[in-house]
């Protein structure tokens, strides 16, 4: 596998004006002979899909739910990230590409971040222009907060429903396309599998949802916006139906899959309460700017939290962490929280919660403060909880959120496989090994709207692609292969559901390759994982047929690919020796029990290459340098 | 707490339904309403039954995708709640509920409680969105949006699309979801340009996907999981008709190379 | 023309037309109450009753009160044929019908506007045949107005026949109103109490008018 990153030579701030320059064009009454397929209409599929047909390539954009509208990109809350400078209070280009490679513990790639920090710009106008209503002040001009313990304030807005607003905004780009019939939606339509010929991907073998009928579909090249894998650990804050299939398919297919085992935790999600939970959720982390995060001093005080005097009561961020307290980054606080809980002081009936205490700021700035900055998240705790916050603290505890790695990209957003792109939370993104608030909306749109609709061209300008068509063998065996595997599923009628394996393996993966892994326990894991898939392929019962709306079918492949994903995240976080962003090696750390990088073996990408059935993958790297932010271990002292 | 529901099983699109009973034993307060589903599926799966089919996603009230009627209203008896957010503790021990899909001409159903709302789709793509292509974007700042302006598009704009109103409107109708879009662009500067083509051309779309007429009775507004407002809609009724009254056709004569 | 057209069949158009007339029929309501009132004049020094005087001018209007007469009609027969098609649309809408449903935002009155609308229609009929034609009313005399309404409301099951449709006229004008401002675009939530108040007034007085009459010439007010 060659891992040619492809980034153009120059100095950092002129290298996407370069290679904009560099790149070669299609004319534009040639682009209308161009056939792409778009796989997903989030953020980023929906911004590409939309893109890509004002300038007139045809496109076929797929997408498992209903509406395009409903991709899970519509649950981001906080906001998006741009080098505007509005606030005047000293931000740049510079500064959001620093902060990003930093904050993702100098394990993404420069080159890419700095585009992105430049283009996060443009995007801000193109979707106010859209009609996106962001947040305003009183001059009619836009608002603007601090998120994620950034020192500016950079983050866009639009009140708790910023995704959703973004993503608004793409889809009905999109719907306009759809109008004038330069894209043809696929709704309730599932990517199941990629297809080659030459050894280039020319298109997807799906399944309608709604007929289960199992059809091919061609083009010239096939871009990836399916959004990240968090379900593999069953319960995470993504949308229910979120999955790996797409990229993991591909992945099988040669495409190589970098940092499998990065994944975001958290810190503030509303805790589990039984065992028939089927999702977490998210509560913004905008509360951790007036909430103040404590557990009880003493191991098992069950007392209730307003009877446990202020002497008996840990701090422990404020603690540790005297200059950033509340506001250390995700994973630090996550892995804090997680240390409490273990050392048995945690809340709640689970002992799995930590509280988030509003009590000093309501009585500092007054409950109608309070009320009118966090009223709809307080509303929606209460919803689920029934516990009232302005009354008692919020119980809180880390989830899994977001899944840096995915599939490896080129800095055209290419991977290893010719013709296939990838965008989105999909790719191994911009972030590293840990993504800073507000970053992942930026970069979706970043690559949907300004980098794959130029890089595409120049693809297309520099291949010859061969003729061919759906009659083709590759089409007909790749069928023929997706169909097998819907048969074998449905006749294995074993006395096991879908989902209690899907626990069991949730369980497995956040125990053993959550917040904190030990090389024993991802062996462990290592060994566990063929029993699991065992049982599963054994054991597993799915009622009904192919060739009808199957829910249970649908949820069954996704989770007979989270089986095989989990086991490359373990594979990979046992090879990574060193704690780095999130990802807290036991082995690995300082005195003081902070996580410790190891830059001098691990400053690169780990990226796999699947070798076929049972055959361990091979980890092949992309060395990552860093000429312009200097390798600092990070401290939030 | 054990409750007895009587949910809607059809098969597809082309066989009719009926109600079916189902007892709930064992169901906590704190469940989720879905996730009192997922146990009685669960349930069905292992006695080699057909499991109830309906749509979700997100669950946190947001995508749109879940939508029942639960015991006669939409997306059940709490207010600004959608199905997915609904607990079990808004049930007593021993109620009975009835669970139904959206029922409306507009939204044929596919299986159980899952309907197709591409009709809303429909409508967006008949003039929803601002014809603004990438890369012709102004400076974000150079047009300011007076605040009040912008908030009011944002309460129009938190539409999650899920159809309630539809579902719950005497008349089948989606005016409030409709006009929620049309005023979302319709106060913002940006949205002037096409503010006429696009009034009439989502009305057109909206009558032709057979959505009823409104007599205006506020179940919409009263079911509705983000509180849209049906001033929305007097607005929608207000531009349809000053645009029928003005709307001039751009000349079509070509130009030169 | 096309625009107009287009604008009849638009559903947004119907709405429009059930307002505008509507509006009319409200009009009409108001000032027949108003005029309805001066029954409580009796009789003027000459020993005419100053209801039969009203009635006497009103026809003197001529052309004009044929005008006026052929606008109401046409307006309530539009606005029939159109509550027939609304309702059409509705059901159309429709096809299966809930097992059960709770209403959780419209009210009794918007609910049954297509009960108290007919309920007016054969109120409607039946008055004309009662007062302007004298084909169903007990002791009928051309132009002697006063005497008529006595003679009609000195039944008590006329009289309850009348205070019935004027409770339906009640609940159809209370939803109407609020809705005819809402149809034409002409409200928002800064308005809507004020509508409402409005409609609510309005519908009172109109509804205690009417039914004051035969309530009175029952317990012997009006002779
Ligand atoms: C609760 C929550 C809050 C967040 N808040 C923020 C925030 O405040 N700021 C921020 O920057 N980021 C936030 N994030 C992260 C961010 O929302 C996501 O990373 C981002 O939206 C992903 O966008 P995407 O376009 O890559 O994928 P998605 O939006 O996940 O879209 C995936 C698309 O792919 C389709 N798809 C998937 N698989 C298939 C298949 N096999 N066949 C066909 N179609 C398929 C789906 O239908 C969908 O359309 C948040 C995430 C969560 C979970
Ligand atoms: C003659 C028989 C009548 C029938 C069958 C009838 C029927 C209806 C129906 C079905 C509606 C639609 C419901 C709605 O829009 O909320 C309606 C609306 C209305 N009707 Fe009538 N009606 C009749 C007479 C009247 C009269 C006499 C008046 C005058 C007081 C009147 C005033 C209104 C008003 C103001 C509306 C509201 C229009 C709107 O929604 O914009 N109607 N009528
Ligand atoms: C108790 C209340 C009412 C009384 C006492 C009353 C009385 C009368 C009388 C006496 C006439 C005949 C007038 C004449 O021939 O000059 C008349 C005509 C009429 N009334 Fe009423 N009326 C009442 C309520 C209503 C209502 C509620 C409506 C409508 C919904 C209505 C509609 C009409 C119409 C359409 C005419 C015919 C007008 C014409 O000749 O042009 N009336 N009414
Ligand atoms: S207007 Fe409300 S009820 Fe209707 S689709 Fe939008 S969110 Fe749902
Ligand atoms: S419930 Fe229906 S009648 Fe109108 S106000 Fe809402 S659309
Ligand atoms: S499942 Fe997304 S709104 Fe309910």
């Amino acid at each position: 596998m060659q891992l040619d990153a492809k980034i153009p030579s120059g100095p950092i701030e002129k290298k996407w004006d370069k290679h904009r320059f560099d790149m070669k064009l299609v004319n534009p009454a040639n682009k209308r002979k161009y056939n792409v397929i778009v796989v997903g209409s989030g953020l980023a599929g929906a911004s590409a899909a939309a893109s890509m047909a004002e300038l007139g390539y045809n496109v076929k954009c797929f997408c498992y739910q209903d509406s395009p509208r409903r991709a899970h990109s519509i649950a981001a809350q906080g906001g998006i990230n741009a080098a505007k400078n509005y606030q005047n209070d000293g931000d740049s280009i510079y500064r959001l590409f620093y902060d990003t490679v930093k904050g993702g513990d100098f394990r993404a790639r420069e080159a890419n971040v700095y585009r992105l920090a430049q283009i996060s710009v443009n995007i801000i106008d193109q979707c106010t222009a859209q009609g996106v209503p962001f947040a305003r002040e009183y001059s009619g001009l836009l608002a603007n907060r601090s998120f994620g313990g950034a020192q500016v304030s950079r983050t866009f807005y639009a009140r708790g429903q910023t995704g959703q607003q973004l993503l608004l905004g793409a889809y009905q780009a999109l719907a306009r396309q759809i109008h004038l019939g330069k894209v043809q939606m696929f709704p309730r339509t599932e990517m199941l599998d990629l297809v080659l010929i030459d050894g280039k991907a020319r298109g997807i073998i799906a399944r309608n949802l709604v007929t289960g009928k199992i059809e091919s579909f061609i083009a010239d090249a096939v871009v990836l916006g399916t959004g990240g894998y968090g379900n593999v650990f069953y319960l995470s804050t993504n949308a229910k139906n979120s999955n790996a299939t797409a990229i993991w398919r591909a992945h099988k297919r040669g495409a190589g899959f970098a940092n499998p085992c990065y994944t975001q935790i958290h810190p503030t999600c509303i805790p589990v309460s039984g065992d028939y939970q089927s999702k977490l959720t998210l509560m913004s982390e905008s509360l951790r700017n007036d909430g103040r995060i404590w557990v009880p001093k003493q191991k098992g005080d069950r007392r209730p939290a307003q009877d446990i005097p202020e002497e008996d009561r840990d701090y422990y961020l404020e603690r540790k962490y005297p200059s950033f307290g509340n506001l250390v980054p995700r994973d630090v606080a996550s892995r804090a929280a997680k240390d409490v809980c273990d050392d048995g002081r945690g809340v709640g009936e689970t002992g799995l919660g930590v509280y988030l205490d509003f009590g000093s700021a309501i009585k500092r700035v007054g409950e109608e403060v309070i009320r009118e900055k966090y009223g709809n998240l307080f509303d929606m705790y209460q919803r689920i909880t029934d516990e009232n916050p302005y009354k008692q603290p919020m119980r809180i505890y880390p989830a899994v959120h977001y899944t840096m790695g995915g599939l490896w990209v080129d800095y055209n957003l290419m991977s290893t496989i010719p013709g296939l792109f990838v965008i989105g939370e999909a790719n191994f993104s911009d972030h590293g090994a840990n993504r800073l608030g507000a970053s992942a909306l930026m970069q979706g749109l970043a690559d949907g709207y300004f980098v794959i609709p130029y890089t595409i061209g120049n693809y297309f300008a520099n291949t010859t692609l061969e003729k061919t068509d759906l009659n083709n063998p590759n089409f007909r065996q790749v069928e023929a292969e997706v169909s097998a595997r819907i048969n074998r599923l449905l006749s294995i009628r074993g006395k096991r559901t879908v989902d209690s394996i899907h626990r069991e393996l949730g369980k497995l993966v956040w125990d053993k390759c959550g917040m904190a892994r030990h090389a024993d326990g991802l062996r462990e894991a290592l060994e566990k994982i063929p029993q699991i898939k065992e049982e599963f392929w054994n054991n597993v019962t799915v009622l009904g047929s192919g060739e009808e709306f199957n829910q249970s079918l649908e949820k069954a492949g996704r989770v007979a690919d989270f089986l095989e994903l989990a086991e490359l995240m373990f594979m990979d976080a046992l090879e990574r020796e060193e704690s780095c962003g999130g990802h807290f090696r036991k082995e690995y750390q300082t005195p003081e029990g902070e996580a410790m990088r190891n830059d001098e073996k691990f400053s690169h990408a780990a990226v796999w290459e699947y070798q076929g059935e049972g055959q361990k993958p091979i980890r092949h790297k992309e060395e990552l340098t860093f000429e312009y932010v200097h390798l600092a271990q990070r401290s939030y002292k | 707490m054990n409750l007895v529901l009587y949910v809607w099983r059809q098969k597809n699109a082309q066989t009719s339904g009926q109600m079916v009973r189902y007892d709930a034993k064992n169901i906590s307060p704190d469940m989720s309403f879905l996730e009192m589903l997922d146990v009685i599926n669960e349930g069905l799966i292992a006695k080699g039954e057909d499991p109830i089919a309906f749509d979700h996603d997100c669950r946190e009230g947001i995508c749109g995708s879940c939508g029942l009627m639960i015991n006669g209203q939409a997306h059940g008896p709490k207010k600004a709640t959608t199905t997915c957010q609904l607990h079990m503790r808004s049930f007593k021990d021993g109620d009975t509920i009835y669970i139904e899909p959206w029922r409306a001409k507009a939204f044929p159903i596919i299986k159980d409680l899952v309907v197709d709302r591409g009709a809303f789709d429909r409508i967006i793509q008949a003039g929803g969105y601002i014809s603004v292509s990438t890369g012709n974007a102004q400076d974000a700042n150079a047009l300011p949006v007076p605040k009040s302006a912008a908030d009011q598009a944002m309460d129009a704009a938190a539409c999650i699309g899920c159809g309630a109103c539809v579902a719950s409107c005497p008349n089948g109708s989606a005016m409030l979801f409709t006009s929620a879009k049309i005023s979302h662009l319709g106060l913002l500067p940006q949205g002037q340009p096409e503010r006429k083509e696009r009034v009439l051309n989502m009305v057109a779309t909206m009558d032709k996907e057979q959505f009823g007429s409104c007599t205006n009775h506020r179940e919409c507004e009263a079911v509705c999981p983000k509180e849209i407002n049906v001033d929305f809609i007097a607005r929608m009724n207000r531009d349809y008709l000053w645009a029928t009254l003005t709307y001039q056709k751009p000349s079509s004569k070509g130009g030169g190379e | 023309m096309d625009k107009l057209l287009a604008l009849y069949r638009s559903s947004l158009g119907k709405k429009y037309i059930m307002a505008v007339t509507g509006l009319m029929g409200f009009g009409f309501v108001v000032m027949h109450m108003l005029g309805n009132l001066q029954i409580y004049q009796g009789q003027n020094a000459d020993g005419i009753y100053a209801l039969d005087v009203y009635a006497k001018n009103l026809r003197s209007l001529g052309p004009l009160l044929y005008v006026a007469r052929l606008g109401l009609l046409g307006a309530v027969i539009v606005h029939i044929i159109t509550a027939i098609q609304l309702t059409g649309m509705s059901h159309k809408s429709r096809p299966v019908r809930y097992h059960k449903w709770v209403p959780s935002g419209s009210d009794y009155a918007s609910r049954t506007m297509r009960v108290s609308g007919p309920i007016l229609l054969l109120f409607i009929i039946y008055h004309l045949l009662d007062f302007t034609f004298g084909k169903v009313n007990p002791n009928f005399l051309e132009g002697q107005v006063h005497h008529n309404v006595i003679a009609s409301f000195s039944n008590p099951i006329i009289s309850l026949f009348y205070i019935v449709a004027m409770l339906s006229l009640g609940l159809h004008m209370y939803h109407g109103i609020w809705s005819l401002f809402q149809s034409l675009g002409a409200n928002n939530s800064k308005y809507n109490d004020l509508i409402h108040n409005f409609a609510v007034l309005s519908t009172a007085v109109v509804v205690i008018g009417d039914i004051s009459i035969p309530v009175s010439v029952l317990i012997g007010i009006v002779k």
